[in-house]
């Protein structure tokens, strides 16, 4: 995993070193999102490039974003994002499938124990917990072993103490060697950071490093 | 993703919306079994109408008093075909291997207390071989019984259950119209047609049943069997100069008499058959349209549904294609589902026509194949839409999506 250095919006740039922990602040309609999903491969830039481990991810067609998405990056979403009819297992497999896994449940199973759901590899997503349904979205997130970690909100839908475990979790990952960027609009969550970066009209107006 | 993957993500799909999608196969399921009804009617009209000529000999031709009338409307008391018609056909028309006058009317047969009512055919020895209808017991009365105008007759099967049940027969003294004959022979069992028993037949001498029985000169038919099949148009048209000279019909006046073969019999059968397949064709073709609007329709709505699980399934790294293949296969599995049970419908559609009507069905393997064929063709027809519509959803919007 080498430099991701990104040029972005109003003529940002950005570095974020491999193994990284960083958070990225600002007010609604800052341009956070966009930044979060030209890192994440959902959107190109419209200029300026974005270098992903020594690739040129602005110069990258749909099918080899699609792939990068599926190997390099695992998304957490405020939300959960999970699929209402599948089980916990399903859901984890999801990436596993578009990545032409032959038997994908055992692999399921493990990252889901390591996030502590052992016990709930059956239960639908409407029969867990919100802290339960994240760690089903970070086991989700961790199955391929991507280097790279977006977490969008990923404690805003939970109470404090939810919060707190689901960031212990990131967190643990991140001492492991992922790459972790964090969107977020809580001081306490960035607090946890190496660096946090703030945002606003586009522009990034502060950095803590 | 592996193909059986996608097939079980796509039963899913359907799974959980049961009654949405049975409802969207029933055009589908109604419109393959109209296809696999429709070919097993056109199979079994062939098939019966190849039986009927090994039955009856495809070298036949029927001459009959009166016009030939659309709907087969005969007046049957056209009385101007004589004896002296069929010698002169025989004499001047070549071509012709045998030809038999025959002359029927209902009349009442008795033996004992037993009465019943049955076809009186006069008629000559050669008409068994033309009719390919021969005797199973005894004998048919020959030229001799023609010449002395003998009162002895051949009975079919039915009369024969209908006076004697299952006594002795020949030998034995029977009363046509009063009249004592001797039984001399009984037919072979010819089987029922739908609209005539032959079975159901006396057969007497056509000399005895003009003269003695019925004293009238005029007859009802004139079976003849020609050489060769091919033969068949210029026969007719060696008949019809004969005929109209004998009965002096100026030129452009229609012929008071008829001729009939079988490729007339054939045609008639082959065009009620083909009106059933017409019909059956357009039920077929219009519930498949609707149905796969309908199944165009349900995966529209799906799409719009899925919006986000499609926004989902991208981000965690499914290709356009994925996107595509997965809605594509899931309208097939609606389409090829509902094709099978239509199938199973057709089939059992067919068996039922064929058990309570007359028609006779016959299922192939190639109109199954067809019927499956079309299941597939209408889902990849309608199905491509929406998954492409799907396909190209930007994800971050479909990410997005309430």
């Amino acid at each position: 995993m080498g430099a991701t250095e990104v040029d972005v919006l109003k003529g940002v740039d950005l570095k974020i070193e491999s193994g990284e922990f960083v958070s990225i602040m600002g007010p609604s309609g800052s341009g956070k999102s966009t930044l979060m999903n030209l890192i994440g491969c959902l959107d190109r830039p419209t200029g300026g490039s974005y270098v992903l481990s020594g690739t040129r991810v602005d110069e990258m067609d749909e099918e080899a974003l699609a792939k990068v998405r599926n190997r390099n990056i695992g998304f957490v979403f405020q939300t959960f994002n999970l699929l209402p009819r599948e089980s916990a297992t399903e859901n984890v497999e999801l990436p596993l499938l578009y990545s032409g896994v032959r038997e994908p449940r055992a692999l399921a199973v493990e990252a889901l124990k390591e996030v502590g759901l052992g016990h709930r590899l059956d239960h639908r997503p409407n029969e867990l917990s919100g802290g339960e349904r994240q760690r089903v979205a970070i086991a989700r997130a961790i199955v391929l072993r991507p280097p790279i970690i977006l977490g969008d909100e990923p404690t805003g839908n939970l109470d404090s103490r939810t919060g707190a475990e689901i960031m212990a979790i990131l967190k643990d990952l991140n001492a492991k060697g992922t790459t972790l960027v964090i969107v977020t609009h809580d001081q306490a969550i960035a607090a946890h950071s190496e660096r946090v970066i703030t945002i606003k009209d586009g522009v990034i107006t502060s950095r803590v490093d | 993703m592996l193909f059986w993957q996608v097939i079980k993500v796509a039963w899913r799909g359907i799974l959980a919306n049961k009654l949405r999608t049975s409802l969207t196969m029933l055009g589908i399921i109604i419109g393959v079994a109209a296809i696999i009804a429709m070919l097993s009617l056109g199979e079994g009209a062939k098939k019966q109408v190849m039986e009927s000529i090994s039955r009856f000999g495809t070298n036949q031709l029927k001459v009959r008093p009166g016009a030939a009338r659309l709907g087969h409307v005969r007046t049957g008391s056209v009385e101007n075909l004589t004896m002296d018609d069929a010698e002169a056909i025989e004499k001047e028309v070549p071509g012709i291997r045998s030809i038999s006058p025959s002359a029927g009317s209902m009349g009442q047969v008795k033996y004992a207390n037993r009465n019943a009512t049955s076809l009186i055919t006069g008629t000559t020895p050669l008409f068994m071989e033309i009719n390919n209808f021969p005797v199973a017991e005894g004998r048919f009365f020959d030229e001799t019984d023609i010449k002395l105008m003998k009162r002895v007759a051949a009975i079919g099967t039915t009369v024969k259950k209908d006076l004697f049940e299952d006594g002795p027969a020949i030998g034995e003294e029977i009363k046509i119209e009063g009249q004592t004959f001797t039984v001399i022979g009984i037919m072979s069992t010819k089987g029922q047609t739908s609209w005539f028993d032959p079975d159901d037949q006396v057969f007497i001498p056509v000399s005895t049943y003009m003269r003695r029985l019925y004293n009238q000169d005029f007859l009802n038919d004139i079976n003849i069997q020609v050489e060769n099949y091919e033969d068949i148009p210029d026969v007719k048209k060696g008949i019809e100069r004969v005929l109209r000279a004998r009965h002096r019909i100026p030129e452009g006046v229609e012929s008071d008499f008829s001729i009939r073969d079988f490729s007339e019999m054939i045609a008639t059968m082959q065009k009620t058959s083909q009106t059933f397949s017409i019909l059956l064709s357009g039920i077929a073709a219009v519930s498949l349209l609707v149905g796969g609007i309908g199944v165009m329709n349900i995966m529209l709505v799906s799409v719009t549904e899925r919006t986000r699980e499609i926004g989902i399934r991208m981000a965690v790294g499914a290709r356009r294609r994925d996107i595509l293949r997965q809605f594509l296969i899931e309208a097939l599995v609606i389409t090829v589902s509902g094709g099978l049970i239509g199938i199973a419908l057709g089939v059992g559609l067919g068996a039922s026509i064929s058990f309570f009507g007359d028609w006779e069905t016959v299922i192939t393997p190639s109109s199954i194949a067809l019927g499956f064929f079309f299941s597939v063709l209408i889902g990849l027809i309608f199905g491509i839409y929406p998954a492409r519509k799907a396909s190209l959803l930007d994800p971050i919007e479909a990410l997005r999506y309430e």
